[in-house]
């Protein structure tokens, strides 16, 4: 109890001194003399988040940058992270599967996602379908991946199985499988999970945006007789191409950093690991922080041009707007 | 308008000063105190030599939480009434990690119980450790084998005292299964694999199961098993040039260890009891492996002293209960040669009263007080055996002190990280789910980290 009131004065205090520099910014932004009040406003509300971010990304993300050039002794030793790590077979293998994971999971989430969005698109019961479909998206990463693991969970063939996959596969005769042991398919079964749980959310983000198209246009094509698929080949794409954009690059980014899911489900072993997952294996348990930053600075160059696009899109679609 | 102005710039100002009044008063707040003093105890002779420091402290911190932190705690409550020392204590399972943030902050805790004898190392190269004082080595000298104290020693500079034990290496069995088939418990390696194929032959249970999943830890377990391999076939000497790599990681000993092993858990006529087959033991997890032994669908299972908490409630571990132990066996019977682990405790400060604390810790009557409590053993040669809460811990505390006894600690703890707690394991998985010793232990050296 005595460790409940303490943390109540903490909050409070954390939020008295937000309060106070508040009031203190405008305050002085507010005595500024008239000639550059403007510029005085834009800098007093923008100066506090500009230190923070020095303070909490500019800095670390420098600091890593400089990390990945030594060694487990913090010194200097050239390229010698990124040499290990392009050439190390077991590293190849993280790079591969990272790649895997970044070309599989958008394309199908988004490919079915927007599929389904179609098929019940002022169907029966639609909002019910949709949050079935929906619903994976509320679970934890670490939820997904531990729900899985007991999808995919093994036992030998004269045991009761506890696994639902194999189970099945032996009720239709087969021999019971190791889903999550064998390379190279394991990965497959994997991105599975992400896009189980991905899917619902380019589904819901496609299904606002087909809601969105103007009724006329689509009265016209049908009465000038095209078929559904023409329809959705020139009317529909056409028409959601920036929601299709936002939700590609967005799974795209969140499948870069994928982390949880194979951590959970299979720690990295068995050929499954993801650049995210060594980054944290070599950095903090096997204790070579120099690698574990070069993982780091390549994930950040991956997700770049992912970005940038991404900003490039939306600053376009302002412009003809 | 100057009236209003004056008052909407007063406002924010009184915000700002009375938070700093707040703030000021907040600051020196918390940290529980520790359960201090106490009364002091009815008999406080044996504590005369540490002398009395009255309302000095000592902060302490280390890896042990919960319950085995109060039993640990309660292990000194008569030390600190008779002295008038104040043990602060705090345990944590970030322990490994912030120790290190601690030290080179320059706010250490003055004594630390460090499990790894390699992160004990690092901190004392730094410069951030005390060396330990004389009265404490003397005690050491008296108390432990040569092999304790040299996980202790750094660079030939004595530093911390072990304090407690885990034994690792036994082979966990149900008695009454043995008694009634007419099997004997092996006392050589051979024995071990001839009653293993005997099982196999009988048919109607595997001899071992074994379970290595562990999240990220996973193929741990396999570690030990080498480990245990490695110290009994090729021995101590090669033990200790494996684990400072004075011979390389696929020196063709440690293979043999491996195929030694490998000849168990690779074998699909022998494992893994009631989970599948050779495989399936990456899928098990360590607190499963062992339970077929108990269902009758496996006769044996390899694992440390802990796997006694893995048992189901009312498991009565006992040389005539639901399950007993017996050591992995030598190449000839007799010899014994163990692995284990332990804690170690080092001091930041040298302070008088950290001192005293830390003779406490390095005597016989911690090692007595603490045992008493249960779920504890130690090698402190002045323990009394007898005051062991359980068979199994008595027959620990037995081999730990017994003269003839090779004890080795656990060489994946004594690997460089990138070796003992990462690429040792990985290789494991890959030797269980398939791949040769020869590419797995190549891989393995490959990854240890060059100077």
């Amino acid at each position: 109890m005595e460790d409940f009131g303490e943390k109540f004065v903490q909050v409070g205090v954390a939020l008295a001194i937000f309060a106070g520099v508040v009031g203190l910014i405008m305050l002085l932004v507010d005595r500024a003399p008239k000639s550059f009040r403007d510029k005085a406003t834009v800098v007093g509300f923008l100066l506090p988040a500009a230190v923070l971010l020095a303070i909490g990304l500019v800095g670390p993300a420098v600091q890593t940058t400089f990390l990945a050039f030594t060694d487990r002794n913090g010194d200097p030793n050239g390229l010698d992270n990124f040499v290990w790590m392009f050439t190390q077979p077991e590293a190849l293998v993280t790079l591969r599967n990272t790649l895997l994971w970044v070309v599989l999971v958008p394309l199908l989430s988004t490919v079915i996602g927007l599929a389904y969005a179609v098929f019940i698109d002022r169907a029966r019961g639609e909002k019910a379908l949709k949050a079935l479909v929906f619903m994976p998206m509320a679970i934890s990463m670490v939820g997904a991946g531990v729900i899985w693991r007991f999808v995919y969970a093994y036992r030998g063939g004269e045991q009761e199985q506890i696994g639902l996959l194999n189970q099945l596969l032996v009720w239709f005769g087969g021999e019971p499988k190791q889903f999550l042991l064998d390379a190279p398919e394991n990965t497959f079964f994997l991105i599975a999970v992400m896009i189980w749980i991905q899917t619902g959310f380019a589904m819901v983000i496609l299904s606002a945006a087909i809601k969105g198209i103007p009724m006329e246009i689509v009265e016209a094509a049908r009465l000038d007789g095209a078929s559904a698929w023409q329809q959705f080949r020139s009317i529909t794409v056409p028409s959601i191409r920036g929601a299709l954009i936002v939700v590609v690059t967005t799974i795209t980014i969140g499948t870069l950093k994928v982390f949880d899911i194979v951590r959970t489900m299979t720690a990295g072993n068995f050929e499954t690991s993801v650049v995210a997952n060594e980054m944290y294996t070599q950095a903090f348990r096997a204790n070579e922080p120099g690698r574990g930053a070069a993982l780091a600075l390549v994930l950040f160059l991956m997700v770049l041009p992912v970005v940038i696009y991404n900003a490039r899109q939306l600053k376009k679609q302002r412009e003809i707007r | 308008m100057g009236i209003a102005r004056t008052k909407r710039g007063v406002l924010p100002l009184a915000a700002v000063s009375a938070l700093t009044l707040a703030l000021s008063a907040c600051g020196g707040s918390g940290s529980n105190e520790g359960e201090g003093g106490g009364e002091a105890a009815a008999d406080c002779s044996a504590y005369a030599s540490y002398g009395t420091f009255d309302g000095a402290e000592v902060s302490v911190y280390s890896t042990i939480t919960d319950l085995e932190a109060e039993r640990l705690e309660d292990s000194w409550v008569d030390f600190e009434g008779c002295t008038g020392i104040d043990v602060v204590y705090e345990g944590s399972n970030e322990f490994e990690t912030q120790i290190g943030v601690r030290a080179q902050a320059g706010n250490p805790p003055d004594i630390a119980i460090i499990p790894q004898p390699g992160l004990l190392a690092q901190h004392a190269r730094a410069g951030y450790l005390k060396p330990a004082p004389a009265e404490v080595e003397a005690l050491v000298d008296e108390n432990w084998s040569e092999d304790w104290k040299s996980y202790g020693t750094v660079d030939g500079t004595f530093y911390a005292a072990p304090m407690l034990a885990s034994v690792k290496g036994y082979i966990w069995y149900v008695p009454s299964t043995f008694e009634e088939k007419g099997w004997e418990v092996p006392q050589t390696w051979d024995e071990m694999m001839t009653l293993t194929q005997t099982i196999a032959d009988e048919g109607t249970m595997k001899p071992w199961c074994a379970g290595f999943e562990a999240g990220e830890a996973t193929g741990w377990p396999g570690t030990d098993w080498i480990e245990d391999a490695v110290l009994r076939q090729a021995g101590p000497e090669v033990y200790d040039q494996w684990i400072n790599h004075e011979i390389p990681f696929n020196d063709p000993q440690i293979a043999e260890a491996f195929d030694a092993v490998g000849a168990i858990v690779k074998n699909e006529d022998y494992v893994n009891g009631g989970f599948g087959d050779v495989r399936s033991i990456l899928s098990t997890t360590v607190e499963e492996g062992g339970q077929p032994v108990l269902d009758g669908s496996c006769a044996m299972h390899h694992q440390a002293t802990f796997q006694a908490a893995n048992w189901p409630e009312g498991t009565n571990v006992a040389e005539d209960g639901d399950v007993w132990a017996f050591i992995t066996p030598g190449e000839e019977a007799g010899a014994g040669a163990i692995t284990g682990g332990g804690e170690f405790v080092a001091a930041y400060a040298d302070r008088d009263e950290v001192k005293a604390f830390q003779q406490y810790m390095a005597s016989a009557d911690f090692a007595n007080n603490r045992v008493e409590q249960g779920a504890a053993i130690s090698a402190n040669k002045g323990l009394d055996p007898a005051l062991a809460q359980n068979p199994l811990d008595r027959q620990s505390i037995e081999l730990l002190q017994d003269e003839n006894t090779v004890f080795r600690f656990d060489a994946s703890d004594l690997m460089p990280g990138a070796v003992g707690a990462n690429s040792f394991w990985s290789g494991i998985v890959e030797w269980i789910n398939g791949a040769s010793t020869e590419q797995v232990l190549d891989s393995i050296e490959s990854s240890w980290p060059k100077e």
